[in-house]
Protein backbone atom coordinates (compact mmCIF):
# COMPACT_ATOMS: atom_id res chain seq x y z
CA UNK A 1 0.00 0.00 0.00
CA UNK A 2 1.16 3.53 -0.66
CA UNK A 3 -0.01 6.43 1.86
CA UNK A 4 -0.31 9.71 0.47
CA UNK A 5 0.77 11.65 3.06
CA UNK A 6 -2.52 14.37 3.59
CA UNK A 7 -1.33 17.64 5.36
CA UNK A 8 -4.01 20.11 3.68
CA UNK A 9 -2.16 21.03 0.68
CA UNK A 10 -2.39 20.06 -3.08
CA UNK A 11 -4.97 17.83 -4.96
CA UNK A 12 -4.35 14.63 -3.74
CA UNK A 13 -7.20 13.37 -5.72
CA UNK A 14 -5.01 13.17 -8.66
CA UNK A 15 -2.41 11.38 -7.32
CA UNK A 16 -5.21 8.97 -5.61
CA UNK A 17 -7.13 8.38 -9.38
CA UNK A 18 -3.98 8.21 -10.76
CA UNK A 19 -3.09 5.37 -8.55
CA UNK A 20 -6.37 3.73 -8.73
CA UNK A 21 -6.18 3.60 -12.40
CA UNK A 22 -3.15 1.86 -12.36
CA UNK A 23 -4.51 -1.00 -9.83
CA UNK A 24 -2.37 0.41 -7.18
CA UNK A 25 -3.51 0.03 -3.70
CA UNK A 26 -3.07 3.81 -2.02
CA UNK A 27 -4.70 5.37 0.85
CA UNK A 28 -4.89 9.57 1.09
CA UNK A 29 -3.45 9.71 5.02
CA UNK A 30 -2.08 11.32 7.72
CA UNK A 31 -2.57 8.72 10.09
CA UNK A 32 0.95 7.64 11.36
CA UNK A 33 0.18 4.12 12.37
CA UNK A 34 -0.73 3.72 8.38
CA UNK A 35 2.07 5.56 7.40
CA UNK A 36 4.56 3.38 9.39
CA UNK A 37 2.26 0.14 7.37
CA UNK A 38 2.62 1.62 4.13
CA UNK A 39 5.10 -0.05 2.13
CA UNK A 40 5.94 3.01 -0.19
CA UNK A 41 5.31 7.01 0.69
CA UNK A 42 4.19 9.85 -1.57
CA UNK A 43 4.04 13.11 -0.35
CA UNK A 44 2.35 15.25 -2.71
CA UNK A 45 1.28 19.08 -2.69
CA UNK A 46 0.86 22.15 -4.20
CA UNK A 47 1.25 25.61 -2.39
CA UNK A 48 3.65 27.32 0.07
CA UNK A 49 6.93 25.93 1.41
CA UNK A 50 6.30 27.65 4.99
CA UNK A 51 2.80 26.66 4.99
CA UNK A 52 3.48 22.94 3.84
CA UNK A 53 6.32 22.64 6.28
CA UNK A 54 4.07 23.95 9.46
CA UNK A 55 1.34 21.48 8.41
CA UNK A 56 3.60 18.81 8.50
CA UNK A 57 4.83 19.89 12.22
CA UNK A 58 1.47 20.46 13.29
CA UNK A 59 0.50 17.17 12.33
CA UNK A 60 3.21 15.07 13.87
CA UNK A 61 4.21 13.82 10.55
CA UNK A 62 8.08 15.41 10.37
CA UNK A 63 9.17 12.82 12.91
CA UNK A 64 7.38 9.90 11.22
CA UNK A 65 8.63 10.76 7.86
CA UNK A 66 12.20 10.75 9.20
CA UNK A 67 12.15 7.48 10.81
CA UNK A 68 9.97 5.37 7.88
CA UNK A 69 12.70 6.84 4.76
CA UNK A 70 15.26 7.80 6.43
CA UNK A 71 15.50 4.97 8.95
CA UNK A 72 13.51 2.39 7.31
CA UNK A 73 14.60 3.29 3.88
CA UNK A 74 10.94 3.07 2.49
CA UNK A 75 10.47 3.68 -0.99
CA UNK A 76 9.43 7.91 -0.93
CA UNK A 77 8.65 9.95 -4.05
CA UNK A 78 8.27 13.84 -3.37
CA UNK A 79 6.12 15.76 -6.34
CA UNK A 80 6.14 19.46 -6.84
CA UNK A 81 6.11 20.88 -3.26
CA UNK A 82 6.69 17.55 -1.63
CA UNK A 83 10.49 17.42 -3.85
CA UNK A 84 10.82 20.44 -2.49
CA UNK A 85 9.54 19.99 0.92
CA UNK A 86 12.73 17.38 1.47
CA UNK A 87 15.62 19.87 1.18
CA UNK A 88 17.59 21.86 3.11
CA UNK A 89 16.56 25.47 2.78
CA UNK A 90 13.43 27.52 1.19
CA UNK A 91 13.48 31.08 0.06
CA UNK A 92 9.73 30.87 -1.18
CA UNK A 93 8.51 34.73 0.78
CA UNK A 94 11.02 34.23 3.31
CA UNK A 95 13.65 31.71 4.63
CA UNK A 96 12.13 28.00 5.80
CA UNK A 97 13.93 25.13 7.06
CA UNK A 98 13.21 21.98 5.13
CA UNK A 99 13.30 18.22 6.07
CA UNK A 100 16.68 18.31 4.88
CA UNK A 101 16.81 14.75 3.21
CA UNK A 102 18.87 16.75 0.32
CA UNK A 103 21.22 19.39 0.32
CA UNK A 104 19.26 21.79 -1.76
CA UNK A 105 17.83 25.35 -1.45
CA UNK A 106 14.53 26.32 -3.46
CA UNK A 107 15.12 29.54 -5.18
CA UNK A 108 12.92 30.91 -7.17
CA UNK A 109 13.04 31.20 -11.10
CA UNK A 110 14.67 34.53 -12.36
CA UNK A 111 14.05 34.50 -15.73
CA UNK A 112 11.98 37.73 -16.15
CA UNK A 113 14.62 38.91 -18.78
CA UNK A 114 14.09 35.73 -20.89
CA UNK A 115 11.02 37.29 -21.39
CA UNK A 116 9.34 33.99 -19.38
CA UNK A 117 6.44 33.82 -17.17
CA UNK A 118 6.83 32.85 -13.81
CA UNK A 119 5.04 30.35 -12.54
CA UNK A 120 6.43 28.05 -15.04
CA UNK A 121 2.95 26.17 -16.63
CA UNK A 122 2.98 23.66 -19.10
CA UNK A 123 4.44 20.61 -21.01
CA UNK A 124 8.46 20.57 -21.09
CA UNK A 125 10.64 18.32 -22.02
CA UNK A 126 13.10 16.52 -19.55
CA UNK A 127 16.38 14.88 -20.80
CA UNK A 128 16.45 11.24 -18.03
CA UNK A 129 19.15 9.43 -16.79
CA UNK A 130 17.92 6.24 -17.66
CA UNK A 131 20.04 4.69 -14.98
CA UNK A 132 17.26 6.02 -12.00
CA UNK A 133 15.42 3.27 -11.11
CA UNK A 134 11.77 5.27 -11.86
CA UNK A 135 13.34 6.11 -15.66
CA UNK A 136 14.14 2.45 -17.06
CA UNK A 137 13.01 1.40 -20.30
CA UNK A 138 11.65 4.95 -21.30
CA UNK A 139 12.73 7.65 -23.63
CA UNK A 140 15.92 9.71 -22.81
CA UNK A 141 13.68 12.96 -23.93
CA UNK A 142 10.05 13.29 -21.98
CA UNK A 143 7.60 15.61 -21.38
CA UNK A 144 5.80 16.60 -18.12
CA UNK A 145 3.33 18.84 -16.78
CA UNK A 146 4.84 21.46 -14.35
CA UNK A 147 3.42 23.85 -12.37
CA UNK A 148 5.66 26.05 -9.95
CA UNK A 149 7.69 29.04 -9.22
CA UNK A 150 9.99 27.74 -7.24
CA UNK A 151 13.03 24.83 -7.84
CA UNK A 152 15.77 23.21 -6.03
CA UNK A 153 19.23 24.38 -7.05
CA UNK A 154 20.66 21.24 -5.87
CA UNK A 155 24.31 20.67 -4.79
CA UNK A 156 25.74 17.16 -5.61
CA UNK A 157 24.68 16.88 -9.06
CA UNK A 158 25.06 13.40 -9.41
CA UNK A 159 21.40 12.79 -7.52
CA UNK A 160 19.75 14.28 -10.68
CA UNK A 161 18.47 12.24 -13.06
CA UNK A 162 16.45 14.37 -14.92
CA UNK A 163 17.10 18.07 -16.18
CA UNK A 164 14.32 20.91 -17.49
CA UNK A 165 15.31 23.78 -19.13
CA UNK A 166 12.86 27.38 -18.81
CA UNK A 167 15.48 29.77 -19.39
CA UNK A 168 17.38 28.66 -16.62
CA UNK A 169 18.76 24.67 -16.60
CA UNK A 170 16.95 22.98 -13.33
CA UNK A 171 16.32 19.60 -11.67
CA UNK A 172 13.24 18.00 -12.35
CA UNK A 173 14.25 14.51 -11.69
CA UNK A 174 15.96 13.29 -8.13
CA UNK A 175 16.60 10.28 -6.67
CA UNK A 176 19.27 9.59 -3.82
CA UNK A 177 19.01 6.45 -2.40
CA UNK A 178 14.83 5.19 -1.68
CA UNK A 179 14.32 8.75 -1.96
CA UNK A 180 12.49 9.74 -5.31
CA UNK A 181 11.33 13.69 -6.38
CA UNK A 182 10.14 15.40 -9.30
CA UNK A 183 9.14 18.52 -10.07
CA UNK A 184 6.68 17.84 -12.14
CA UNK A 185 2.97 16.62 -11.91
CA UNK A 186 3.69 12.49 -12.82
CA UNK A 187 -0.33 12.48 -12.01
CA UNK A 188 -1.07 14.94 -15.00
CA UNK A 189 1.56 13.74 -17.07
CA UNK A 190 -0.70 11.02 -19.21
CA UNK A 191 1.48 7.96 -20.25
CA UNK A 192 5.07 9.16 -19.40
CA UNK A 193 3.89 10.01 -15.96
CA UNK A 194 2.04 6.77 -14.85
CA UNK A 195 5.02 4.91 -16.19
CA UNK A 196 6.59 6.93 -13.34
CA UNK A 197 4.25 5.87 -10.76
CA UNK A 198 3.93 2.12 -11.76
CA UNK A 199 7.84 1.90 -11.47
CA UNK A 200 7.86 3.56 -8.03
CA UNK A 201 5.36 1.01 -7.12
CA UNK A 202 7.15 -1.90 -8.31
CA UNK A 203 10.42 -0.71 -6.01
CA UNK B 1 11.18 24.52 -23.75
CA UNK B 2 7.97 24.69 -23.22
CA UNK B 3 5.14 23.12 -25.78
CA UNK B 4 2.23 24.59 -27.56
CA UNK B 5 -0.59 22.88 -26.48
CA UNK B 6 -3.56 21.42 -28.27
CA UNK B 7 -6.52 21.52 -26.53
CA UNK B 8 -9.99 20.22 -27.56
CA UNK B 9 -13.07 21.98 -25.73
CA UNK B 10 -16.18 20.11 -25.03
CA UNK B 11 -19.13 21.83 -24.35
CA UNK B 12 -22.15 21.12 -22.03
CA UNK B 13 -25.03 21.37 -22.04
CA UNK B 14 -27.70 19.91 -19.11
CA UNK B 15 -25.19 17.35 -18.62
CA UNK B 16 -24.95 16.65 -22.63
CA UNK B 17 -21.79 17.16 -25.04
CA UNK B 18 -23.13 19.56 -27.36
CA UNK B 19 -21.85 20.90 -30.95
CA UNK B 20 -21.56 24.96 -31.21
CA UNK B 21 -22.47 27.30 -33.62
CA UNK B 22 -22.51 30.86 -32.92
CA UNK B 23 -22.68 30.17 -29.33
CA UNK B 24 -26.32 30.02 -30.10
CA UNK B 25 -27.07 26.85 -31.56
CA UNK B 26 -26.42 23.48 -29.80
CA UNK B 27 -26.62 19.99 -31.32
CA UNK B 28 -27.13 17.16 -29.02
CA UNK B 29 -23.55 14.72 -29.34
CA UNK B 30 -23.93 12.63 -26.08
CA UNK B 31 -22.11 11.33 -22.92
CA UNK B 32 -19.54 13.62 -22.20
CA UNK B 33 -17.74 10.68 -20.31
CA UNK B 34 -17.63 8.43 -22.80
CA UNK B 35 -16.04 11.35 -25.59
CA UNK B 36 -13.43 12.22 -22.73
CA UNK B 37 -11.92 8.80 -22.68
CA UNK B 38 -11.18 8.17 -26.22
CA UNK B 39 -9.65 12.12 -26.32
CA UNK B 40 -7.11 11.09 -23.48
CA UNK B 41 -5.98 8.07 -25.09
CA UNK B 42 -5.48 10.23 -28.22
CA UNK B 43 -2.75 12.26 -26.59
CA UNK B 44 -4.43 15.66 -26.24
CA UNK B 45 -2.60 18.55 -23.93
CA UNK B 46 -5.26 19.37 -21.56
CA UNK B 47 -8.77 19.46 -21.93
CA UNK B 48 -11.30 22.38 -21.16
CA UNK B 49 -15.13 21.86 -20.40
CA UNK B 50 -17.43 24.98 -21.13
CA UNK B 51 -20.72 24.02 -19.13
CA UNK B 52 -23.40 26.91 -20.64
CA UNK B 53 -26.58 24.99 -18.54
CA UNK B 54 -28.81 27.74 -18.34
CA UNK B 55 -29.96 25.94 -14.82
CA UNK B 56 -28.21 23.94 -12.42
CA UNK B 57 -29.57 20.30 -12.86
CA UNK B 58 -27.89 18.21 -15.72
CA UNK B 59 -28.68 14.14 -16.31
CA UNK B 60 -26.83 12.03 -18.22
CA UNK B 61 -29.55 9.68 -18.22
CA UNK B 62 -30.66 8.17 -21.48
CA UNK B 63 -33.53 6.01 -22.74
CA UNK B 64 -31.38 4.35 -25.12
CA UNK B 65 -28.43 3.56 -22.71
CA UNK B 66 -28.24 2.14 -19.50
CA UNK B 67 -25.61 4.87 -17.84
CA UNK B 68 -25.90 6.09 -14.32
CA UNK B 69 -27.60 9.39 -13.72
CA UNK B 70 -25.01 11.86 -13.29
CA UNK B 71 -27.20 15.15 -11.39
CA UNK B 72 -24.52 17.85 -11.31
CA UNK B 73 -21.10 19.09 -12.88
CA UNK B 74 -19.11 17.66 -9.88
CA UNK B 75 -20.15 14.37 -10.53
CA UNK B 76 -19.01 15.04 -14.00
CA UNK B 77 -16.12 16.41 -13.12
CA UNK B 78 -15.38 13.29 -10.89
CA UNK B 79 -16.12 10.80 -13.36
CA UNK B 80 -13.51 12.58 -15.71
CA UNK B 81 -10.52 13.29 -13.39
CA UNK B 82 -10.58 9.62 -12.75
CA UNK B 83 -9.60 8.86 -16.49
CA UNK B 84 -7.95 11.73 -17.45
CA UNK B 85 -4.72 12.47 -16.40
CA UNK B 86 -3.81 15.45 -18.14
CA UNK B 87 -4.56 18.91 -16.97
CA UNK B 88 -8.54 19.92 -16.63
CA UNK B 89 -9.94 23.19 -16.84
CA UNK B 90 -13.71 23.52 -15.84
CA UNK B 91 -15.86 26.50 -17.06
CA UNK B 92 -19.62 27.90 -16.98
CA UNK B 93 -21.30 29.07 -13.47
CA UNK B 94 -18.45 29.62 -11.81
CA UNK B 95 -19.23 33.53 -9.46
CA UNK B 96 -17.72 32.20 -6.30
CA UNK B 97 -14.51 31.47 -4.35
CA UNK B 98 -16.67 28.15 -3.31
CA UNK B 99 -17.59 27.87 -7.00
CA UNK B 100 -13.94 27.15 -7.46
CA UNK B 101 -12.93 25.29 -4.68
CA UNK B 102 -15.47 22.60 -5.00
CA UNK B 103 -14.40 21.83 -8.64
CA UNK B 104 -10.68 21.82 -7.68
CA UNK B 105 -11.59 19.31 -4.93
CA UNK B 106 -13.41 17.15 -7.37
CA UNK B 107 -10.29 17.21 -9.90
CA UNK B 108 -9.76 20.88 -11.87
CA UNK B 109 -6.98 21.65 -11.82
CA UNK B 110 -7.80 25.02 -13.46
CA UNK B 111 -11.15 27.33 -13.82
CA UNK B 112 -12.59 29.47 -16.63
CA UNK B 113 -14.30 32.35 -15.30
CA UNK B 114 -16.33 34.56 -17.95
CA UNK B 115 -18.92 37.14 -16.64
CA UNK B 116 -18.30 37.00 -13.21
CA UNK B 117 -14.45 38.32 -14.17
CA UNK B 118 -16.91 41.05 -15.95
CA UNK B 119 -19.20 41.92 -13.50
CA UNK B 120 -16.90 41.78 -10.36
CA UNK B 121 -12.90 42.01 -11.94
CA UNK B 122 -11.92 41.57 -8.15
CA UNK B 123 -13.03 38.08 -8.51
CA UNK B 124 -10.08 37.61 -10.71
CA UNK B 125 -7.24 38.81 -7.92
CA UNK B 126 -9.27 36.92 -5.45
CA UNK B 127 -9.26 33.70 -7.04
CA UNK B 128 -5.50 34.42 -8.15
CA UNK B 129 -4.42 35.09 -4.47
CA UNK B 130 -6.58 32.20 -2.78
CA UNK B 131 -5.43 29.34 -5.60
CA UNK B 132 -2.47 31.27 -7.19
CA UNK B 133 -3.08 32.66 -11.01
CA UNK B 134 -2.10 29.45 -12.77
CA UNK B 135 -5.57 28.36 -11.37
CA UNK B 136 -7.42 30.95 -13.08
CA UNK B 137 -7.93 31.29 -16.69
CA UNK B 138 -10.22 34.17 -17.97
CA UNK B 139 -12.66 33.31 -20.63
CA UNK B 140 -13.49 36.21 -23.35
CA UNK B 141 -15.97 35.88 -25.48
CA UNK B 142 -15.63 38.14 -28.55
CA UNK B 143 -17.95 39.33 -31.53
CA UNK B 144 -17.64 42.28 -34.55
CA UNK B 145 -19.95 45.01 -34.15
CA UNK B 146 -21.81 46.24 -37.43
CA UNK B 147 -19.02 48.86 -37.53
CA UNK B 148 -16.39 46.22 -37.99
CA UNK B 149 -15.16 46.66 -34.76
CA UNK B 150 -14.26 44.22 -32.02
CA UNK B 151 -16.55 43.43 -28.73
CA UNK B 152 -16.67 41.57 -25.51
CA UNK B 153 -19.35 39.80 -24.43
CA UNK B 154 -20.40 37.87 -21.78
CA UNK B 155 -23.72 35.53 -20.53
CA UNK B 156 -22.41 33.23 -23.21
CA UNK B 157 -22.90 35.73 -26.24
CA UNK B 158 -26.29 37.08 -25.23
CA UNK B 159 -24.94 40.52 -23.28
CA UNK B 160 -22.22 43.09 -24.82
CA UNK B 161 -20.16 44.67 -22.45
CA UNK B 162 -18.59 47.62 -24.59
CA UNK B 163 -15.42 46.58 -24.04
CA UNK B 164 -12.83 46.24 -26.89
CA UNK B 165 -10.78 42.84 -26.14
CA UNK B 166 -7.53 44.33 -26.13
CA UNK B 167 -8.13 46.76 -22.71
CA UNK B 168 -10.55 43.72 -21.23
CA UNK B 169 -7.37 41.23 -22.14
CA UNK B 170 -4.93 43.81 -20.01
CA UNK B 171 -7.50 44.36 -17.44
CA UNK B 172 -7.31 40.40 -17.10
CA UNK B 173 -3.98 39.92 -16.90
CA UNK B 174 -3.39 43.28 -14.47
CA UNK B 175 -6.16 41.56 -11.70
CA UNK B 176 -4.28 38.03 -12.39
CA UNK B 177 -5.61 36.19 -14.91
CA UNK B 178 -2.74 32.83 -15.37
CA UNK B 179 -4.54 32.03 -19.14
CA UNK B 180 -7.05 33.90 -21.43
CA UNK B 181 -8.77 31.61 -22.95
CA UNK B 182 -10.11 33.60 -26.61
CA UNK B 183 -13.12 32.24 -28.36
CA UNK B 184 -14.62 34.30 -31.42
CA UNK B 185 -19.06 33.89 -31.60
CA UNK B 186 -18.41 34.63 -35.20
CA UNK B 187 -16.68 31.74 -36.53
CA UNK B 188 -17.59 29.54 -33.68
CA UNK B 189 -18.52 26.09 -35.27
CA UNK B 190 -18.23 27.77 -38.95
CA UNK B 191 -15.27 26.01 -39.35
CA UNK B 192 -13.47 28.99 -41.36
CA UNK B 193 -10.23 28.93 -39.28
CA UNK B 194 -9.53 31.42 -36.67
CA UNK B 195 -10.00 35.39 -36.29
CA UNK B 196 -6.35 35.88 -36.84
CA UNK B 197 -6.69 39.48 -36.38
CA UNK B 198 -7.78 39.04 -33.33
CA UNK B 199 -6.01 36.58 -31.52
CA UNK B 200 -2.77 38.68 -32.46
CA UNK B 201 -4.25 41.75 -31.46
CA UNK B 202 -4.78 40.28 -27.55
CA UNK B 203 -1.26 38.26 -27.56
CA UNK B 204 0.12 41.52 -28.54
CA UNK B 205 -1.82 43.27 -25.41
CA UNK B 206 -0.52 40.36 -22.86
CA UNK B 207 2.04 38.70 -21.58
CA UNK B 208 -0.15 35.78 -20.53
CA UNK B 209 -0.25 32.59 -22.53
CA UNK B 210 -3.63 32.94 -24.73
CA UNK B 211 -5.71 30.09 -26.14
CA UNK B 212 -7.63 29.95 -29.44
CA UNK B 213 -10.57 29.18 -30.09
CA UNK B 214 -13.28 29.10 -32.59
CA UNK B 215 -13.58 28.47 -36.01
CA UNK B 216 -11.40 25.42 -36.56
CA UNK B 217 -12.51 23.49 -39.60
CA UNK B 218 -9.35 21.70 -40.93
CA UNK B 219 -6.12 21.11 -38.66
CA UNK B 220 -4.01 23.51 -40.93
CA UNK B 221 -6.10 26.45 -38.66
CA UNK B 222 -4.23 24.76 -35.59
CA UNK B 223 -0.87 26.02 -37.49
CA UNK B 224 -2.49 29.70 -38.15
CA UNK B 225 -3.26 30.01 -34.61
CA UNK B 226 0.18 29.63 -33.71
CA UNK B 227 2.74 30.94 -36.13
CA UNK B 228 0.20 34.05 -37.48
CA UNK B 229 -2.10 34.46 -34.45
CA UNK B 230 1.10 33.78 -31.54
CA UNK B 231 -1.42 31.76 -29.73
CA UNK B 232 0.59 29.32 -26.73
CA UNK B 233 -2.06 27.02 -26.92
CA UNK B 234 -4.67 26.15 -29.66
CA UNK B 235 -8.48 25.06 -28.92
CA UNK B 236 -11.47 23.86 -30.82
CA UNK B 237 -14.38 22.39 -30.00
CA UNK B 238 -16.43 20.18 -33.20
CA UNK B 239 -13.17 19.36 -35.18
CA UNK B 240 -12.32 16.81 -32.19
CA UNK B 241 -15.82 15.68 -32.00
CA UNK B 242 -16.34 14.65 -35.64
CA UNK B 243 -13.17 13.19 -36.94
CA UNK B 244 -11.87 10.30 -35.46
CA UNK B 245 -8.30 10.45 -34.34
CA UNK B 246 -8.32 13.94 -34.20
CA UNK B 247 -5.66 14.85 -31.79
CA UNK B 248 -2.95 12.41 -33.58
CA UNK B 249 -4.03 13.73 -36.62
CA UNK B 250 -4.04 17.53 -35.47
CA UNK B 251 -0.41 16.76 -34.09
CA UNK B 252 1.22 15.25 -37.57
CA UNK B 253 0.10 18.42 -38.84
CA UNK B 254 1.51 20.83 -36.02
CA UNK B 255 4.99 18.72 -35.79
CA UNK B 256 5.47 18.96 -39.93
CA UNK B 257 4.86 22.71 -39.64
CA UNK B 258 7.50 22.61 -37.27
CA UNK B 259 5.85 23.19 -33.70
CA UNK B 260 7.34 22.87 -31.13
CA UNK B 261 4.29 20.08 -29.81
CA UNK B 262 4.39 16.86 -27.28
CA UNK B 263 4.69 14.07 -29.24
CA UNK B 264 1.98 11.72 -29.38
CA UNK B 265 3.10 8.86 -26.73
CA UNK B 266 1.15 5.41 -27.30
CA UNK B 267 -0.33 3.72 -24.48
CA UNK B 268 1.63 0.48 -24.03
Amino acid sequence: MIAIIDYGLGNLTSVKNALDFLGIESEITNDIKKIQKADNIILPGVGAFGYGMENLKKLGLVEVLNKEVIENKKPFLGICLGMQLICKKSYEEGEFEGLGWIDAEVIKFNVEHEKLLVPHVGWNEVACNLESTILQGGNTEQTFYFVHSYYPDVKDKSIVMGWCNYGVVFPAILQKDNIFAVQFHPEKSQTEGLEILRKFESL
Amino acid sequence: MLKKRLIPCLFLKNGHLVRSEHFSYHQLLGDPIAQVERINSWSADELIYINISNDEHYDLRRDDKKTKSIDNIYDIIERVSKTCFIPLTFGGNIKTIEDIRERLKRGADKVVINTAAFENPDFISEGAKVFGRQCIVVGIDVKIKSNKEYEVYVEHGKKATGLHPVAWAKEVEKKGAGEIFLNSIDRDGTAKGYDIPLITMVVDAVSVPVIACGGVGIFEHFVDGIKEGGASAVSAGNIFNFTENSVIEAKKVLKNAGINIRPVIKIK
